[in-house]
Order: C-alpha cells, then structure tokens, then sequence
C-alpha cells in the first residue's frame, strides 16, 4: 500500500477508532465483576486517570509546564464539597457540572495572565497560584472547613438511582468510569481536531506557529481553560466518591504527583495516563503501606532513571521494544 | 515588639534565605537549569552538621566547613555524573529529575538518621543575648546577620571584581556569547554549581534553628527558594540579597500579626511582581 495520502487523509486514518482503543474500557468494567472488594481503589486510580488526562493536554499536546494543575483539582473538589454543605447542592450530575464551570473559569482567568510568560517564571507563577488558593481554603475556615476539611459529606443518589454505597463503592466506581469515558471522549476528539495539531505546532515551534499567523494564545488559554474544566470534573469526582475533601486536593504533593503519573505513562499520547496511574497507584498501594521510606526511594530512583533514559515513559519503552522487534522480523 | 527587633528578626531569617538560595540563583541564571533538588543540598548540609558535631566531636565552626566541603564535593560528582547529562533537555525533564532526586535525598535521609526533627547545638557564645547600646537582642541572630552580610561583600567582590566572577556575568548575561568568546561555560557552572552547593549546605545548618531540619526540608522550603530567587532575578547576587531580606522581613512580620495564613500575601505578592517584571525585581531585561 504504497498510496500517496493527503493531509486530511493522514489525519483521519490517525483519527479513526482502533480496535485496541475498546480493551481499557472492557478492562474497566471487567474490573467491577472480577476484583468487587477493590472498587474502592480502583475508583481512585480511575479519579487519578482522569487527573492525569487534563494535565496530558496542557502538557503533552500544548507543551505548557505547569507545577501547579492541583489548583483545578482542589477547585472542583471544593466547589462540589462547599455546595452540599452549605446549600445542600448534592445532586451529583449538576455538581460536576459546576465544579468544571468554576475550575474552568479559574483556568481562563489565571490562563490569561500567566500564559504570557514560559520558563522558570510560568513555573513559579502556577505554583503560587495553586499554593494561593491551599492558603485561602486553609484560610476560610468558615466556608472550607479550614485544616481539617469537609467530611462525612453525603450526596444524592445519581440519576435519582443509584446510591453512593460508601463501603463497597459499586456505583461510585461504574459513576467514575462513564464519567472518565466521556471525558476521555471529549479530550481524545479534541486532540485530533485541527484545534489539536495547532497545539501540538505550538509545542513544537512556537515561533512558526506565531510566523504562520495562528492565534497562539488564545489556543493556549483555550487548552488550558478545558483542561482546568476536566480537572475539574476529576475534583469532584474525588469529593463524591469519597464524601470528604480536605486540604491534601491542593498541595504541592498533589500537583508534583499527577506530573509523575503522566511522565511514568507517557506524555502527549493519551493513553499514558491511564498506563501511568494504574502502574503508579498499584505499586504505591501494595509498596507504600508496608514501606513508606523505600517507597519513597524507589519512586526517585525511578524518576531520576526515566527523566535521564526513558523520556517518553512507559509507553515509549513499550514502542521502542516493538519497533526493535518490528525491525528485526522484517 | 518594637519595629527594630522585628527589623533584626526579618533580617536573621532573610539572611538564611540569601546563602540557601544565592547558589540557587546563580545555577539557574548560568544554564537555565530548573534545579528542584537546590533545598535538598541545604538539608544534607545541615545533617552533616547534626551528624559531625554529635558523633565526630566536631565544634560549630568546623563542623560548618566540613558541611560546606562534603556537600560541595559530592553535589560536584552529582553535577558531572547526572545534572550535565540534562543541560539540553526540556524543563520537564529536569524538574522531574530533580524532583525525583529530592525524594531520593529524603528517603536516604529517612533512612540513615530517622525521621525526627534535629536539633543544631549553638556553641556558648552565640547564644544569649547581646547589647547593642541602643537594643539588646539575641546574639545568633545578630551572627546571623553579620554572616549574611559579610558573604554578600565577598560574593560581591567575588563577581565584580575578579576575572572568574567577569566571566560568570558574561555567560549568565548571554551564554552562546560568552562560550563563542572562549569561555568554558561548562566548567564555570560545575564550580559554581560546588560553591552554590555548600553555601546551601551552611545555610541549612545556620537556618536549622529558624526553619527546622528534617527530611522533609527541601519540598517544604522550596517554594521559597524559588519566590526568593525569581524575585531576585536570575543569576543577580545583589538581587537575591534583597529579595531575600524583603521575602524575610515580610515573614516575619506576617508571622507575628496574622499568624494565620498572613503568608498568603507573600504569594499575592510574587504573583503580582512576576506577572508586572518576569525576569524579576532586580533582574535584566532578556537575561
């Protein structure tokens, strides 16, 4: 098939749906049937997946370093938590809707301003703006619960159907999984628009993009807006599922964490922060517990290790092992 | 508390931030690198103090070299064996190294003394207080600031005055000039990148008394660092100086008044000046 394929051909054949793409989500829910007394964790790594894929877009396709993205995670995990405790919003849908409008208009307003600067001081400039907002929910104590949080924070059934069950978290994990496929979605869509190849151009060369006339901050300030929205959504989904929110959404920890699941997958090539959480979250929860320090040790041998070796995570390594194998087969 | 003695206290803990983070500043300034791990040095600095004069029967004074010369060296096979090999990479690759490097300082850390807070034992005549005439105030913080200073007149010499310092600015100025000139940049930075280290090194120890040691120093301080250092401007000796003595004062006082989250307006503050200067309060323009 030596064909000549135009632009848009290439782009569509890169768009279509593979039939590998469809193994996550069997996986997904073959997990509800096969680990029930593990529902709980999953849905976490589900929640982190989802983190992940937002940060995936300002990072791996617009090329935007950020240490501060837990501020849109923190956002939607408050927003959610504050409604149902002071309004007795706690309708789940709605709240996740809520929770993407306000991270995303954080991320519009803060995008406007700090995307103008790159570097060491686009760096500082999200990292003060995550720790501003831990401050303030520190802060507010009134409103956030200050230190200690919003716990044993209760939510309505969802779809008027199916009951958040805080022990065996059976509908939060099937609630979590739709929530991320829609997301997932979305994102995937995005990424393979024109939209997506303006960014990925940004990444790559930003001054051509600007010489060739396109509109790079708004396209910036565009990706991170919807970036903020799913990170967002990702904040809700922890305060519903786990019925309590505290400062740990905000920190530092949170943000530096997230960056390290998505390099682990594989950045800019969507299906990293799945491989990335789940590798990240199994090895943290069956190592961290029993070995909090060699834990520790390990992730940062490992994180020295792939930012000198293995730049392109997990999935790289597992591309260059098939291109290998592909080229001696041939 | 009467405005002088908060002045004196700002100045003590500013004092600290400057000979942690002037290295710091430097490194970042000379090869754009985004050195995470920079707090990590500091805290292995001040356990090697902790260590020496507790086990080795070092005195404070000796035992401050020996941090400085240890923390030098080793940062020094760090930089040729691992840092030079991501001078090229992205700032994504280097702020995961490091990062990755500050978990592994911690966890060594952890490991090899615990994970309690240590405690530096100040030699008889720093402690207590000191008249001053007009004030009486207590003696280490006034070392504190003596120290400060006199590093600040030496590192200024240091940079103003010698060929060394002449071709520091150069390549910090304009790298790919000052390597085209003859300039060895790459040396320039493996030798600052030492000395920036062991002054890290001592300030962890000298600081230990105002900003705690334990394993968790470099992720908990690093904001700081970095807010002291972006303001400064990077690779501005005279620019961290002050930024740190600004960033100390202001603590301080916050500290006192609203003891509740006041820090919050050093954060309003970074953001705002970032976001009106980029390259910092005393940094040059395209620098």
């Amino acid at each position: 098939m030596s064909v000549q394929l135009t632009a848009a051909q290439s782009l569509a054949l890169r768009h279509r749906f593979k039939w590998w793409e469809l193994l996550p989500w069997i996986a997904g829910v073959a997990v509800f049937f096969v680990f029930p007394n593990y529902l709980s964790f999953a849905t976490q790594v589900l929640i982190t997946i989802l983190f992940a894929l937002s940060l995936d877009l300002v990072l791996g396709y617009a090329g935007i370093v950020t240490l501060g993205h837990a501020a849109f995670f923190g956002a939607g995990a408050y927003t959610v938590g504050m409604l149902a405790m002071h309004w007795g919003w706690n309708e789940p849908i709605s709240g996740l809707v809520a929770a993407a409008l306000v991270a995303a208009a954080i991320g519009f307003a803060s995008g406007l301003v700090l995307l103008r600067t790159h570097g060491l001081t686009l760096l500082m400039l999200t990292l003060c703006t995550m720790t501003l907002l831990e401050q303030a929910a520190n802060m507010g104590a009134a409103w956030t619960g200050g230190f200690d949080g919003m716990p044993g924070l209760s939510f309505a059934k969802i779809l008027g159907v199916f009951g958040f069950d805080a022990l065996y978290f059976r509908s939060q994990y099937l609630y979590v999984l739709a929530v991320l496929f829609l997301c997932f979605v979305i994102v995937r869509m995005l990424v393979y628009s024109s939209f997506g190849q303006s960014l990925t151009g940004i990444r790559e060369n930003l001054l051509r993009m600007h010489a060739v006339g396109a509109p790079v901050r708004a396209r910036q300030v565009l990706a991170y807006t919807v970036s903020a929205a799913l990170a967002g959504v990702a904040g809700a989904l922890f305060t519903q599922a786990n019925g309590y929110v505290n400062l740990a959404v905000l920190g530092l920890e949170r943000s530096a964490g997230v960056l390290i699941v998505l390099i682990l997958g594989g950045y800019g090539r969507l299906y990293g922060a799945f491989v990335g959480a789940i590798a990240y979250m199994v090895l943290e929860h069956t190592l961290a517990k029993a070995y909090p320090t060699a834990w520790q040790l390990g992730l940062g041998l490992t994180l020295v290790a792939v930012a000198l070796f293995a730049r392109n995570g997990i999935i790289g390594i597992v591309d260059a092992l098939r291109r290998r194998f592909a080229g001696s087969a041939r | 508390m009467d405005p002088v003695s908060i002045l004196l206290g700002g100045f003590a803990s500013g004092m600290v931030l400057f000979i942690v983070s002037v290295g710091l500043s430097v490194t970042m300034g000379l090869m754009g690198f985004v050195n995470l791990a920079h707090g990590g040095f500091a805290m292995l600095g001040g356990y090697v103090i902790v260590l020496a004069m507790k086990h080795w029967g070092f005195s404070f004074l000796p035992a401050l070299a020996l941090a400085f010369v240890a923390v030098a060296l080793f940062s020094m096979v760090l930089e040729r064996l691992l840092y030079a090999r991501l001078y090229r990479a992205t700032e994504l690759d280097q702020v995961l190294f490091t990062i990755g490097l500050v978990f592994v300082m911690t966890a060594a850390v952890t490991l090899g003394v615990g994970p309690e807070t240590q405690v530096v034992q100040l030699p008889d005549w720093l402690r207590g207080q000191t008249d001053l005439g007009f004030i009486k105030y207590r003696t280490y913080s006034l070392a504190l600031i003596a120290a400060g200073t006199a590093l600040m007149i030496a590192l200024w010499l240091g940079f103003e005055r010698t060929r060394f310092g002449a071709r520091i600015r150069a390549a910090v100025d304009n790298r790919r000039m000052a390597q085209s000139l003859g300039v060895d940049v790459g040396r320039l930075f493996a030798v600052t990148f030492a000395i920036g280290s062991g002054l890290a090194a001592v300030g962890g120890g000298l600081g230990a008394e105002i900003l705690g040691l334990d394993p968790n120093y470099p992720l908990r301080y690093l904001v700081y660092f970095l807010i002291v250092v972006a303001v400064g401007g990077l690779g501005r000796v005279s620019g961290v100086f002050f930024a740190a003595l600004l960033i100390g004062v202001l603590d301080f006082v916050l500290k006192i008044y609203f003891p509740k989250g006041g820090t919050i307006f050093i954060y309003v503050l970074t953001l705002v000046l970032l976001l009106w200067r980029p390259q910092g309060l005393f940094g040059r323009k395209g620098a």
